[in-house]
């Protein structure tokens, strides 16, 4: 199946699986009204995709060097666009968008700007480039352009700790879902989360990534935009919520005037004995914060996450698996183009989940509604049950008020179907979904660590004369060390003390963004340059996150320090990212310039036709 | 100048044009926030549509354009790759 014309079959074969998967959804939905019970319903679902993606992983099983790393580079445009759309949008984005969006209004939506945004800065800066360097890794073109085990280190160093970073929470991710949908244990659904994220990869390296990626992506977009498009025509918003939710924004404006947005003290909140985690609607929806310290934040937060998005490795080796270099180009215009059709959903979906809720005029409003009416209705109960909402009457007037209803930002998603009255057969099309997301982000980052390891560290730098079979296999126990790892953090836990996912991208910035762009950009840069440029980003960055978020700086220091600038602990790549490219640049024109051939690489990486720098085995 | 270096002069060009694309949509116009709030689009306050899709679909459409007009200096100078993707 995966021979010969495989490539030329890929549309029939997915389009025949997409057809597959809504015959399966109509299954359901049929089994629904046979009287299956609705847990049964989430438990098929995420069995029968995790079933698929595991089938896919096998038959995409490689003795090849070059299969394994990069997929042989004969993925099409098209289908790289799918795969990277799935790899990036992770656990987070699929549930934890549209909540953030629902609380946060328009000052969280910098994320949504940043973390689309920075495609334009991959397409123009990087993939083009690095496709035709011919890389396997990101590490294993700084190694190669600079030239030395020390630099390539150093960038394997920073590629481990943003990625890593990022993997404990999509398996943190994958182990909620699965326990929710499979009333299971959280600690047993990391485990397995993780057998389910290491069968689709560990045979087939980054061609079983690939195709089970392209897979995953096709269940989450159908997973998102059903709900999104039903709701909304339920709840009034029109048959197509993205071009019809002006009112629906207005309205919100009116309703917020009308409840007011009151800030909750932390006394207050305490008191109530509000769980961790749950929020309240204190910002507006769509109106801007006044002020220049609130645009700046808002900028502020939008370049981190663009300029952390370019220098993403698991992003970033996407790109080294087209066939050509132009493919590289058109196939980051189409991963954008499929991130968009969610990543412009989820406000569509915070909008219409919020006036849901909020607007009195509407069944399901809850919104100034007496407590203990709401407290009887069904959803409330069982999300109550689990700590994901939680009503408190501050002003102990029995009327729920905006400021007293609070709710885990998940709940959007994963409960709002229900509030506006769709089957259940959704709310199961939405575990696998966010299944999904979360399995294909955290395939693409074990991967990409293992890789870096397996590669640049045992490969290249270890044992230079390990034929094809050896190396795939330490590759492999790698993947299997990585993904274990992650998992036993996750299983405890653990994952708070690591902070933010936006911290990945704020690592990732401070030490690998200016190396990668100036080793196409800017001939002269050298490798003492980029060796000093790495430790000063990496190291400036995180020490700066060590002084400025408050639970390292007090076990530390025994102080709590007023961010620089605004500077705070999601923004810190602001500090490592201007530092790194100061010091390369500096240390760069201290040192003597590139040898002639290191110059001539340069130049052949910029022009798109001619051999790759590296051999297709290398 | 060789045909190399007009090349990489042309593409240099090329990519700074679409970075001042770029900024424009992920930066400038956020900049004027509350300003552009007072103008709608499709009924939405226009910074927030901006926010919501306005600039994501920039991103995208900036991309395509790129990409094709990247291909385009590409064949000038003789350095497009033959049908294979």
């Amino acid at each position: 199946m995966f021979k010969g014309d495989f490539i030329k079959n890929l549309p029939k074969i997915y389009g025949t699986y997409t057809g597959g998967f809504i015959v399966f959804i109509i299954l359901m939905s049929i089994a629904e009204q046979a009287g299956v019970s609705a847990k049964n319903i989430g438990v098929m679902f995420v069995a029968f995709t995790v079933l698929i993606y595991a089938l896919i992983g096998y038959l995409s099983r490689t003795i090849q060097v070059d299969a394994y790393y990069v997929a042989g580079r004969q993925v099409p445009t098209v289908f790289n666009g799918m795969a990277t759309a799935a790899d990036w949008m992770s656990g987070a984005s699929f549930v934890a968008l549209a909540g953030g969006v629902y609380f946060g209004g328009y000052t969280y939506m910098a994320f949504l700007v940043g973390w689309t945004g920075g495609y334009v800065l991959v397409a123009t800066l990087m993939a083009p480039y690095l496709r035709k360097f011919g890389c396997y890794t990101v590490p294993d073109f700084i190694g190669t352009r600079y030239g030395g085990n020390l630099v390539r280190a150093c960038a394997v160093f920073v590629l481990f700790i943003a990625s890593f970073t990022y993997v404990t929470a999509q398996i943190n991710a994958t182990g909620t879902i699965a326990s929710r949908a499979l009333g299971i244990p959280f600690e047993a659904g990391v485990w397995v989360g993780l057998i389910s994220i290491l069968i689709c990869s560990m045979l087939g390296g980054m061609r079983a990534v690939t195709w089970t990626q392209v897979a995953q992506y096709i269940v989450l977009i159908i997973a998102y935009l059903i709900p999104v498009f039903w709701i909304s025509s339920n709840v009034g918003g029109g048959i197509f919520p993205h071009l019809m939710l002006g009112d629906e924004v207005a309205r919100l404006g009116e309703l917020e005037q009308q409840f007011g947005l009151v800030k909750n003290s932390a006394a207050d909140m305490k008191a109530a004995g509000v769980p961790g985690g749950l929020k309240y609607i204190s910002g507006s929806h769509s109106g801007v914060p006044e002020g220049g310290m609130a645009v700046w934040k808002y900028l502020s937060l939008a370049i981190c996450m663009m300029v952390g998005t370019a220098s993403l490795p698991h992003i970033l080796m996407r790109y080294f698996t087209t066939p050509s270099v132009r493919a590289a180009r058109k196939s980051v215009a189409w991963s954008l183009f499929f991130i968009f059709l969610l990543y412009s959903s989820a406000p569509m979906l915070a909008t219409l989940s919020k006036l849901a809720l909020m607007d009195p005029n509407l069944p399901t409003g809850i919104i100034g509604k007496s407590i203990s009416e709401v407290q009887s209705i069904e959803w409330v109960q069982r999300w109550s049950e689990v700590k994901q909402v939680f009503i408190a009457d501050f002003n102990g007037d029995g009327i729920l008020q905006l400021n007293e209803w609070f709710m885990r930002g998940d709940v959007v998603v994963l409960a709002t179907p229900e509030v506006a009255g769709l089957p259940f057969v959704i709310s199961g099309l939405v575990f696998a979904g966010g299944m999904a997301a979360a399995m294909s982000t955290a395939d693409g980052l074990v991967l990409a660590i293992s890789n870096a390891l397996s590669h640049d560290i045992y490969y290249k730098i270890i044992d230079p004369k390990a034929d094809t079979a050896k190396r795939l296999l330490v590759a492999r126990v790698l993947l299997v060390i990585i993904g274990a790892a992650g998992a036993y953090i996750a299983s405890f836990r653990l994952t708070s003390i690591l902070g933010s996912v936006a911290w990945a991208f704020d690592f990732a910035m401070s030490g690998l963004f200016f190396p990668l762009v100036l080793g196409v950009w800017w001939k002269r840069a050298t490798r003492a340059g980029a060796i000093a440029g790495i430790i000063a980003g990496i190291g400036s960055g995180t020490l700066y996150l060590l002084w400025v978020f408050p639970k390292f700086s007090t076990a530390i220091w025994g102080t709590v320090n007023t961010p620089f600038l605004g500077i705070d602990h999601l923004r810190f790549g602001l500090i490592g990212a201007p530092i790194c490219l100061v010091v390369m640049v500096v240390v760069s024109l201290m040192t003597k310039e590139p040898s002639p051939s290191v110059q001539k690489m340069v130049d052949d990486t910029r022009i798109p036709t001619g051999k790759p720098i590296l051999g297709k085995q290398h | 100048m060789s045909n190399k270096d007009a090349y990489w002069n042309k593409t240099k060009n090329h990519m700074i044009i679409t970075l001042v694309l770029w900024a424009f949509f992920s930066l400038v116009i956020f900049m004027f926030g509350s300003e552009l709030n007072t103008m709608s689009f499709l009924g939405y306050p226009l910074a927030y549509y901006m926010t919501a899709q306005g600039s994501l679909l920039a991103f995208v459409i900036i991309l395509f354009w790129t990409a094709n007009k990247q291909e385009k200096i590409d064949e000038e100078h003789g350095f497009s790759e033959r049908e294979d993707d």
